[in-house]
């Protein structure tokens, strides 16, 4: 066994290799650009190599520098992760040069699979059923045109080097092709040095399911079952669940089957995975093989119980794999929340800066029987830079059947403490609680049709409500009963608290009468229901966690005037508890609209201005591109909401702009 | 007997009506509350006692003397909130518009000198047309004792204006010279002349709420300390500032039960000074960190961020904070900045409000424009603020403490009691860069040459040290340990006492 390994990644995956060579016994190294001298992954390991400036393109997936840091370090082998350099024939072709272990594939096997052309036609000889596309490379935006009509709208672009959603675009007609086509371009050269790209049929109402194959250096190759991973934002993972709620024991087996086929085809080693798309008859077919591990993979080790980055480990070493497919059984279910820096109310862009809280759930076994993993790269105080993937954690939970993973991952994101960044806490919260979600009745256009206009946030049911306004009650009661007991106060003319109050929260106003006793305290309601609440929170504590009814609630809380900020399950909202005559006094206030931005092209989102399509004086149609802003390396074509004329252009290509900074004056 | 318990119910259901359903319904529909029920929410439930509820004025010209309302236009007297006490004028907009008289002037008189009497802090809700002109000089002279007592009263019991209609004219001067001045969003404005006659001498259109609003007067002009939504939520918070005050002068800050650990370790604020030493970073951060559980009240928030003033608790008790806002110029002090910190550090001062300075200051604001405005005056006021005050004065210096903003700044020079840095600290003359191009003038040309210098001055002065040596740094600190430092100074501090040699006054560079 290795005695030393280097982790030629960054963020959570290069702690999560990190935890298991630990494990192992085996040294760790890590290496570093400037934006992560003081990243997590660079604390857990042994060592550390700077390695460069912060973009990727200049650090992480430089192969020299990488080289540099095994030989400084004396590295015996190394994991590449996912991303970076992980894909990358002429890096593990660059280390078995130098006699350096590669933890993954060997390079002929990353080459054949790595490029979507290659590996489709591979996959077809090998007998897997393929999605209908051209095969071929692509020149230009016209030729892009002309092949999307061949084989009939709608179309995905996509870039032959890609993965994670990044360089790919779906088009439904000419000009978008022409459009998506030189975005998917500039996309893919700047986040994987290889701009070209192909075109396939887009399956629509698809599922994306995808099986974990293993295999050793001895000939022996399992699969370690299937992954759904439908529930997606334009091609971004977002909830992956292992085992699918759709598949039946035969299609599973035949899934397993083809993939292993594919994998002994191309002559596989390592982890890897092959995706397909599966429609409503359960027909399949091959989409791509990745040959790295998945940002997925936890959801298979906690139904397996195998630890993948071990056995990845094993099998660069030579060993033979420690189980036959028969070992291999399904137990309970898995959930994998992916907690991104994007702000969901604002169209999910992007969101960068300082974590100035970070309190994860405690993982482990839970009180209830489940169990809560959160695999992550970052700590209260660390930055979200804009150079790198806006991955923040990975949250998994796993019960003893889905609805028990979904209870658990429930209330796992409402003790999950993020703040100072945008991030979609909110938004995975409501999936949970999505009839259709729980149902299992998913595609890949789930977030797509249950959320065409973006996210709002959660309603709340009725029930779920009250609960919510009797603990605001009850922590309001606290609250004033602590401002009583200030020094100063007029002997014999304190201030008693009043019994009677009138919680606001979703437009909606619940006059109660709270009794408290030692233990906690009742709220009655108007209607004369009763919700006996039982906390030990006190003012000041973001995370209240209460019993309301006999049901358990975590609550993040905040402080406004007359109420509180309150969060939970997907809603954000604004609890106010009033004496009954602030109540009727409110009434008479009046309701203030909203200052008007409509005349300005606000930027959404902390970025680079790539371009200004515009110029002061033209008249824009609706759905007109205006400007691009790069953020996250991804590129974001800001469109023209109405029809107008451009009055003033007010930042130029090359400006960084903040939030709600002005990009354009319209007339 | 039963007949004149019925008349005083009667008269006082009169007194109550204020200017009668027709004027309630025409200020409710303008999203204005009535003089009582405000009221009714600034004070605890039941707990309001009234002055001259009979009062009416006196005035017989114009036919005024057919029309005299019980209270003539304002409600007085006295309360508590949250059980301590306070007094409160309320003018009513329903009686003659809220208009100054002779005797409405009068019953703010009163409760002010029982005020400053009784060791109570006072509390003006204004929403006034101004003087009442049908009494001519008499109104003046009522505006003019109202203004006397303010002076009086400054420094002695807090005194707060909400401006919740209009004020407009002489009876600005009035809130003017209180602590603080708050105002409602849309409803309220200030000026001392109004659009018309703004229009009339100088040409200008402007309107009430460009001229006077609360923007304005929290953005631009700074008159006003904050602003609210409604009144229902300027009341609510006027209440939650109470609570940060003393009663008077002669009384400690006040004391509150509190949930926090006073030796909270924040393990984040490690990283919170970013690697770039030009890279801002969020301040507030830190204030919220140190805070006991997180509560801030800010004062001038919209005003001059690029310093940060408001009411923290530290182990229950009121802490004033000035802090330097790296995200605004660089943290820079400039004229607005002074003049507003300063204000702030002498109300600390008047009422024994101890206080935290968090130092992050590259130094002045160079330019024609700040010395022209006089930045070498506007900035003593800061200077001679701090180093007049006698409460207890903590200091924490994250980062830059250059020049003379490092002295300014609550330094140990100032009679500061505590002087903590963090590890990143720089206390020096002025930053490397420009220091070398003073020292080394002759290099300048040889790249090489002043960027070799450049590292040697970083390595001498860009830290703490030097200034630790010498013993102007206190200690050097762990930024994850602040709130449990900076909480044991003020501690060890409450027994202090300090007094400034007897003057008339000072002379503070106005």
């Amino acid at each position: 066994m290795f005695k030393k390994i280097l982790i030629a990644n960054r963020g959570e995956i290069a702690c999560r290799v990190i935890k298991t060579a630990r494990k192992m016994g085996i040294k760790t190294v890590a290496v570093y650009s400037d934006a992560d001298r003081n990243a997590l992954h660079v604390k857990m390991a042994d060592e550390a190599v700077h390695i460069g400036p912060p973009p990727a393109a200049q650090s992480y997936i430089v192969i020299d520098k990488i080289m540099d840091a095994i030989r400084q370090t004396g590295a015996e082998a190394v994991h590449p992760g996912y991303g970076f350099l992980s894909e990358r024939r002429d890096f593990a072709a660059a280390l078995e040069k130098e006699g350096v272990v590669f933890i993954g594939p060997p390079s002929p096997a990353i080459e054949a699979m790595g490029d979507k052309i290659t590996s489709k036609k591979l996959a077809k000889e090998a007998g897997v059923s393929t999605v209908p596309g051209y095969m071929g490379l692509i020149a230009d935006a016209e030729e892009a045109v002309k092949i999307s009509g061949e084989i009939g709208y709608p179309v995905m672009i996509k870039a032959s080097a890609g993965g994670g959603g990044k360089g790919m675009r779906i088009a439904w007609n000419e000009s978008e092709v022409a459009e998506g086509f030189q975005s998917s371009k500039n996309e893919a050269a700047s986040s994987f040095g290889d701009d070209r790209i192909f075109i396939e049929k887009f399956v629509t109402q698809p599922r994306h399911i995808e099986i974990q194959v293993l295999a050793d250096k001895h000939g022996n190759c399992v699969y370690l079952h299937e992954r759904e991973c439908s529930i997606q934002r334009r091609n971004q993972k977002v909830i992956e669940e292992a085992p699918s709620p759709f598949l039946d024991e035969a299609t599973r087996k035949a899934m397993g089957e083809q993939a292993c086929a594919l994998a002994r085809a191309v002559g596989y080693t390592s982890a890897g995975t092959v995706e397909f798309i599966v429609d409503g008859n359960r027909n399949f077919y091959f989409l791509e093989m990745n040959t790295r591990l998945q940002v997925e993979h936890p959801v298979t080790e906690l139904i397996t119980g195998v630890d993948l980055v071990e056995q990845m480990i094993r099998v660069a070493a030579g060993e033979k794999l420690p189980f036959a497919q028969k070992d291999l059984k399904i137990t309970g279910w898995a959930m994998e929340s992916r907690l991104y820096a994007e702000d969901p109310y604002r169209n999910f862009l992007p969101s960068i800066g300082r974590l100035t809280r970070y309190r994860p759930p405690v993982e482990g076994p839970t009180d209830r029987g489940g169990i809560v993993r959160n695999d992550t790269g970052v700590f209260e105080g660390g930055e979200i830079s804009m150079f790198y993937d806006p991955m923040i954690a990975k949250l998994c939970t796993w019960g003893k059947d889905r609805a028990h993973a979904i209870e658990e991952m429930r209330l796992a994101l409402d003790t999950f403490e993020v703040e100072g960044i945008g991030h979609n806490l909110p938004f995975v919260g409501a999936v949970m609680d999505h009839p259709r979600f729980v149902s299992g009745n998913i595609t890949t256009a789930f977030i797509a049709e249950e959320y065409p206009d973006g996210f709002q946030g959660a309603t709340l049911d009725e029930a779920t409500l009250r609960r919510v306004a009797a603990a605001a009650a009850a922590m309001n009661r606290v609250a004033e009963i602590r401002r009583t007991r200030i020094s100063g106060t007029m002997d014999n003319h304190t201030r008693r608290v009043g019994d009677d109050w009138v919680v606001s929260l979703d437009g909606q106003a619940f006059p109660v009468t709270i009794k408290a006793d030692h233990d906690g305290s009742s709220v009655q309601f108007d209607d004369g229901s009763v919700l006996r609440v039982e906390s030990d929170w006190t003012p000041g504590q973001p995370l209240a966690r209460v019993t309301v009814g006999g049901t358990p609630m975590a609550i993040k809380v905040g402080k406004i005037p007359m109420g509180f900020r309150m969060r939970l399950r997907g809603a954000d909202l604004k609890v106010l508890v009033q004496s009954p005559r602030q109540k009727d006094l409110s009434a008479l206030m009046l309701e203030k609209a909203p200052p008007d931005t409509s005349k300005y092209l606000l930027c959404p989102m902390p970025g680079l201005v790539v371009k200004i399509s515009v110029e002061a004086g033209q008249e824009v149609q609706e759905g007109q591109a205006l400007a691009t802003v790069e953020a996250m390396k991804m590129e974001n074509i800001l469109k023209a909401e109405r029809k107008g004329v451009v009055k003033a252009i007010k930042a130029t290509a090359g400006a960084s702009l903040k939030v709600d900074d002005v990009i354009m004056e319209f007339e | 007997m039963k007949d004149i318990l019925a008349e005083l119910e009667s008269r006082r259901e009169t007194a109550r009506a204020g200017g009668g359903e027709r004027r309630v319904a025409a200020q409710h529909a303008k999203g204005k509350l009535t003089a009582r029920e405000r009221i009714d929410l600034l004070l605890d439930e039941g707990s309001f006692e009234e002055f001259d509820m009979f009062v009416a004025h006196r005035c017989t010209d114009f036919g005024m003397e057919k029309d005299r309302p019980a209270g003539d236009g304002v409600v007085t007297g006295w309360g508590t909130i949250n059980g301590r006490m306070v007094y409160v004028f309320s003018q009513d907009f329903t009686v003659f518009g809220g208009s100054l008289s002779e005797t409405h002037a009068q019953k703010i008189c009163k409760i002010m000198d029982m005020a400053m009497q009784n060791g109570a802090p006072v509390i003006g809700l204004n929403d006034s047309g101004g003087a009442r002109i049908q009494e001519g000089v008499a109104s003046l002279a009522g505006y003019a004792e109202v203004f006397q007592r303010n002076i009086m009263a400054s420094g002695v019991v807090p005194q707060i204006s909400v401006i919740m209609g209009p004020c407009a004219g002489g009876a600005v001067y009035s809130p003017a010279m209180t602590d603080f001045i708050f105002m409602v969003k849309d409803s309220s404005y200030m000026f001392v002349t109004g659009p018309d006659v703004v229009k009339t001498v100088t040409n200008e259109v402007v309107t009430a709420e460009e001229l006077g609003g609360a923007s304005t007067h929290t953005r631009k002009s700074s008159v006003a300390d904050g602003a609210f939504e409604n009144d229902v939520e300027a009341l609510a918070e006027i209440r939650r500032l109470f609570d940060f005050l003393p009663l008077n002068n002669r009384e400690k800050a006040p004391v509150r039960p509190f949930f926090d650990d006073p030796a909270r370790v924040e393990a984040s604020l490690d990283t919170l000074i970013p690697d770039n030493p030009n890279q801002p970073y969020d301040m507030k951060e830190l204030i919220l960190k140190i805070a006991d559980e997180g509560d801030f009240y800010e004062i001038q928030k919209d005003y001059a961020g690029n310093i940060i003033t408001g009411f923290v608790r530290i182990e229950g008790q009121t802490v004033g904070v000035v802090a330097n806002q790296p995200m605004v110029l660089a943290g820079c002090l400039d004229i607005d900045s002074s003049r507003k910190a300063a204000r702030f550090v002498r109300f600390c001062d008047a009422f024994e409000i101890p206080i935290l300075t968090l130092v992050d200051v590259p130094g002045f604001l160079p330019g024609t424009s700040q010395e022209y405005g006089g930045v070498i005056k506007h900035g003593a006021k800061l200077l001679f603020a701090y180093g007049e005050a006698t409460v207890p004065k903590v200091t924490v210096i994250t980062r830059k403490a250059y020049g003379g903003a490092y002295d300014v700044m609550a330094s140990k020079h100032l009679r500061g009691d505590f002087n903590y840095a963090w590890p990143t600290a720089e206390i020096a003359v002025m930053g490397a860069k420009g220091a070398t191009e003073i020292l080394y003038r002759s290099e300048l040309g040889d790249k090489d040459k002043i960027a070799a210098r450049t590292a040697d001055y970083e390595d001498r002065f860009a830290n703490p040290f030097v200034a630790a040596e010498k013993g102007f740094i206190d200690e050097v600190i762990r930024p994850q340990s602040t709130r449990r430092r900076v909480a044991r100074a003020f501690a060890s501090l409450r027994g202090k006492r300090l007094e400034n040699p007897w003057k008339k006054h000072d002379n503070i560079p106005l």
